[in-house]
């Protein structure tokens, strides 16, 4: 049984129904991706002129795939939160508004999910 | 008095004035660098799956796509993609910073401002540098 008062069901949530999520989402993305973008320079800068099979022994290491994961998890959450300021800064009609939500959704998802696919083919695949 | 109404019916109150209006401030110049920089790595994620799926595939599409982004073309774009990333991420640290209440004063905010384009340039040309001397 919920024993709160509505008030405090609602409070500090706002119109949008979700209070600070979206700001903190950013910001806890953005601590992850500062420490694996910088990985990921670090990964690529080391690939650098490797050969197919020097490439395909790193990217099937247990600690990249997961360290990629997450890079790709994490940067697609804030990619998408961030082109979803522009688009409700920039685009003011309300039909292409929602348009362009619903694209900046899909891309990122799609992104996000062709990323990990590749990504557990390089572990787990022949 | 009637008041001015445009062909949509909406009330024609003065407008705030926008960007053109200011002489570029490096502050400013920093914020919208911010944005452009996120909205090329938004669209450089493609990049990065498209590498990653290359290699899943196999060696023959995994060369056909190396031979692109090691082409003149392919390198202008990955240093570029490369300060980008540096970019927006000197500026999150800058955000971290303000996010805390700190630096808000105009200096701090003009040095900060500075040091981000500053630390990702030079941080982006060291970078391809070593790379570019470790071959």
């Amino acid at each position: 049984m919920n024993m709160r008062t509505p008030l405090k069901n609602v409070r500090r949530l706002g119109s949008a129904k979700e209070g600070a999520d979206h700001f903190w989402m950013q910001r806890v993305t953005a601590v992850a991706n500062l420490f694996l973008g910088l990985y990921l320079v670090w990964l690529i800068a080391s690939l650098a002129g490797a050969d197919y099979a020097a490439v395909k022994t790193a990217l099937a290491n247990p600690i990249n795939t997961v360290l990629l994961m997450l890079l790709i998890v994490s940067s697609t959450i804030h990619m998408r939160l961030g082109m979803q300021v522009i688009v409700e800064d920039y685009i003011t009609g309300e039909g292409a508004k929602i348009i362009c939500l619903l694209a900046n959704n899909f891309f990122a998802i799609l992104v996000a999910a062709v990323s990990v696919w590749a990504i557990l083919k390089l572990s787990f695949g022949s | 008095m009637p008041e001015a109404r445009s062909s949509s019916g909406a009330v024609n109150r003065p407008l705030s004035p926008h960007l053109q209006i200011y002489r570029p401030l490096i502050n400013m110049v920093m914020s919208i660098l911010h944005r452009m920089t996120g909205v090329a790595l938004y669209l450089g994620s493609i990049l990065l799956a498209w590498w990653l799926t290359a290699a899943a595939v196999g060696p023959d599409y995994f060369a056909f796509v190396s031979g692109i982004f090691g082409s003149f073309l392919g390198q202008i774009i990955l240093f570029g993609f490369t300060w980008a990333l540096l970019h927006h991420m000197m500026g999150g640290i800058r955000h971290f910073i303000w996010d805390t209440g700190r630096a808000l004063d105009i200096e701090s905010v003009r040095f900060l401002s500075m040091m981000t384009g500053v630390v990702s340039v030079t941080a982006t040309i060291l970078i391809w540098g070593a790379v570019y001397l470790a071959r």
